[in-house]
C-alpha cells in the first residue's frame, strides 16, 4: 500500500505494528522459557520468567496508549482503522499468553522437589511444541499480513485441542493408577490446560489477521465452508 | 440465520424510494469536460455525501441538481436528470419553481442584506405561498425552529442577518432554505466556514431534518461525511468511482481508489 500523504502517520502505524512484533518476539521466548524450565526442573530459569512478564504487560500499555492517540490525532479510516483496532486486539492475546507462560513457570516452582514421571512431561513437551508453532506462524502471519496463512492457524487448533484431550486422559489414568501422583499430574494438567489456551490465543490472532486484511470476520467465511462440505 | 442479518438491512436501504436519478451525466465547461456520464440514485429521506479530491466535479454534480450550471453561460449539461416523474432538463421545467423543490445552502452563509425575518420571508412571499401576515409569521417562526434557530434569534427578528455569528447565519440559509418547503436540500460544504460547535450544531440539524427532506451534501471533510450521511459517493476525474452505504465506504471501500483517498494516500 501507498504511503500516507503525512509521512508521520505511516511512522505512527509503523510504530505500533513494531510494537506488536517485539511483544509477540517476547511472548514467544517466555513460554519457550516457561516450558524449558518445568522440562529441566530449573527453578532459576522459572523465577526469571515469571519475572519477565512485566515487560510484556508495559508493552501491552504502551501499544493501547498509542493506538488511542493514534486514533484520537489521525481519525485513521479503512484499512488504518482496521490496523489500530488489531494492534490493540493482539497486544490483549500477547498479554494473556504471557501470563499464561507466566503461570507455567509458576507451577514450575511449586512442583520443586517432587518426582516427576519423564512420560508425562514429554506429552506437555509435545503440547508445547505445537502451540509454540501456532503462535511463531501467526505472529509470521502478523507481519506478513498474510490472511491465508492466518487461516491456516485458525484450522489447525483443532489439533492443539486434540492433544490436549488426550493428555487429559492419560493424566487421569496416571492419578487413578496412584494417588500419590494426583499433586503432579494436577499442576501438569493445567500447564497442559495453560498451553491450549495459548493456542486458542493464536486462533485469535489469526482471527484478526484476517479481519486487518479483509474487513470481514473470519467465523463467518468458517461457517460458509461448513455449508458447502455439509452439501458435499 | 445471524449472518444473514446485514444483507436484509442492506436490502431494505435498496428498497427505498429514489428521489433523484441522474443518467448519464456530462457537463462542459467550454471545451473543457467536467463530469464523464454520472450515474447515481439519491435516495428519498436520506443524507447523500459527495467526497472526492479539489477539482473532481462533485460540485459540479450538485449544481446540476438545481441547475445552478444554467447560470455559467459556456456550461453545458448532457445526460438525464430526474426529479420524481420529471426530468429537470426539460425546457418546459420552470427554473424559478424547480429550485424552490430543489434547496441549496453554500459553503459560505449568504444572508441577504436584510432583517433576520426579512431573510425567510423573501423565499415564500416571491413563489406565492402566503396568503397574509400572520401565515408568513407562521411560516418564519417554523422555519427557525425547524434551523434550530429561533430560540437564538427570537427577540431580534428585525435586526439584520449579516449581524449574526457564522453559524447562526448558517442556520439562517437553512432556515430560508426550509421556508419554501423544498423536497431536497443541496450543501455546498456548508461547514467550511464554521468552527467545531457550529458545524456540530449544523450536523445535528442535518440528521433532524432528514426526516422530512432528501438531503446532498457535498463535504471535504471524511469524518463529517461519515457521521452526517447514509449513503457516499466517491468522485474521481469527473466519474463516480464507487458509491454505497457510507458505512461501507469509510470502512471497506471496494475499490482502491477510495481506500486511498479516504485514508489520506492520495498523491
Amino acid at each position: 500500500m501507498s504511503d500516507h500523504i503525512v509521512t508521520s502517520y505511516d511512522d505512527d502505524l509503523k510504530e505500533l505494528a513494531g510494537k506488536i512484533s517485539e511483544m509477540g518476539g517476547r511472548a514467544e521466548r517466555l513460554v519457550e522459557d516457561s516450558i524449558a524450565a518445568l522440562v529441566r526442573m530449573d527453578m532459576v530459569k522459572a523465577s526469571e520468567t515469571v519475572e519477565k512478564d512485566t515487560i510484556i504487560n508495559s508493552l501491552d500499555q504502551e501499544i493501547e496508549e498509542k493506538a488511542v492517540l493514534t486514533i484520537a490525532r489521525r481519525q485513521p479510516m479503512a484499512h488504518d482503522l482496521r490496523e489500530i483496532i488489531s494492534a490493540l486486539r493482539i497486544s490483549v492475546d500477547l498479554e494473556r499468553i504471557a501470563d499464561l507462560g507466566k503461570n507455567i513457570a509458576r507451577r514450575t516452582l511449586a512442583l520443586e522437589g517432587k518426582k516427576q514421571p519423564k512420560q508425562l512431561v514429554h506429552g506437555i513437551e509435545h503440547m508445547a511444541e505445537l502451540a509454540l508453532t501456532q503462535l511463531r506462524t501467526v505472529l509470521d502471519a502478523y507481519t506478513g499480513r498474510d490472511d491465508v496463512a492466518a487461516i491456516g492457524v485458525w484450522h489447525k487448533d483443532r489439533e492443539v485441542d486434540a492433544l490436549y484431550n488426550s493428555l487429559f486422559r492419560e493424566f487421569l489414568t496416571y492419578m487413578m493408577e496412584d494417588p500419590r501422583n494426583i499433586s503432579f499430574c494436577t499442576h501438569l494438567l493445567f500447564c497442559a490446560k495453560n498451553l491450549e489456551r495459548i493456542g486458542d490465543h493464536a486462533t485469535n490472532i489469526a482471527e484478526t489477521i484476517y479481519y486487518l486484511k479483509t474487513g470481514l470476520p473470519l467465523e463467518d467465511r468458517h461457517f460458509e465452508e461448513n455449508e458447502q462440505l455439509d452439501l458435499d | 440465520m445471524q449472518d444473514m442479518t446485514p444483507i436484509n438491512t442492506a436490502e431494505a436501504s435498496e428498497r427505498r424510494a429514489i428521489k433523484i436519478s441522474a443518467k448519464e451525466v456530462t457537463v462542459h465547461y467550454g471545451a473543457k469536460q467536467a463530469l464523464f456520464g454520472v450515474d447515481l440514485d439519491i435516495e428519498e429521506n436520506q443524507v447523500t455525501s459527495l467526497i472526492g479530491p479539489s477539482g473532481c466535479g462533485k460540485s459540479t454534480f450538485l449544481r446540476c441538481l438545481n441547475r445552478m450550471n444554467d447560470t455559467i453561460d459556456i456550461c453545458s449539461v448532457g445526460g438525464q436528470i430526474r426529479l420524481g416523474d420529471i426530468n429537470i432538463y426539460d425546457p418546459k421545467v420552470d427554473v424559478v419553481e424547480l429550485r424552490a423543490r430543489v434547496g441549496m445552502v453554500f459553503q459560505k452563509p449568504n444572508p441577504f442584506p436584510k432583517s433576520i425575518f426579512e431573510n425567510i420571508a423573501y423565499g415564500p412571499r416571491i413563489h406565492g405561498l402566503c396568503r397574509d401576515k400572520s401565515d408568513m409569521e407562521e411560516v418564519v417562526v417554523s422555519s427557525l425552529q425547524k434551523a434550530g434557530l429561533f430560540d437564538e434569534v427570537k427577540d431580534r427578528l428585525d435586526e439584520p442577518g449579516t449581524g449574526l455569528s457564522g453559524g447562526q447565519q448558517q442556520r439562517l440559509c437553512i432556515a430560508r432554505a426550509i421556508a419554501v418547503s423544498p423536497e431536497v436540500i443541496l450543501m455546498d460544504e456548508p461547514c467550511s466556514a464554521l468552527d467545531p460547535i457550529a458545524t456540530a450544531k449544523v450536523e445535528e440539524l442535518i440528521d433532524e431534518l432528514r426526516e422530512n427532506y432528501t438531503i446532498v451534501i457535498v463535504t471535504h471533510s471524511m469524518q463529517q461525511a461519515a457521521r452526517v450521511s447514509q449513503r457516499t459517493a466517491f468522485f474521481h476525474l469527473g466519474n463516480i468511482v464507487e458509491e454505497g452505504p457510507t458505512e461501507q465506504i469509510f470502512t471497506m471501500p471496494k475499490d482502491q481508489r477510495t481506500q486511498d483517498y479516504i485514508t489520506g494516500r492520495f498523491g
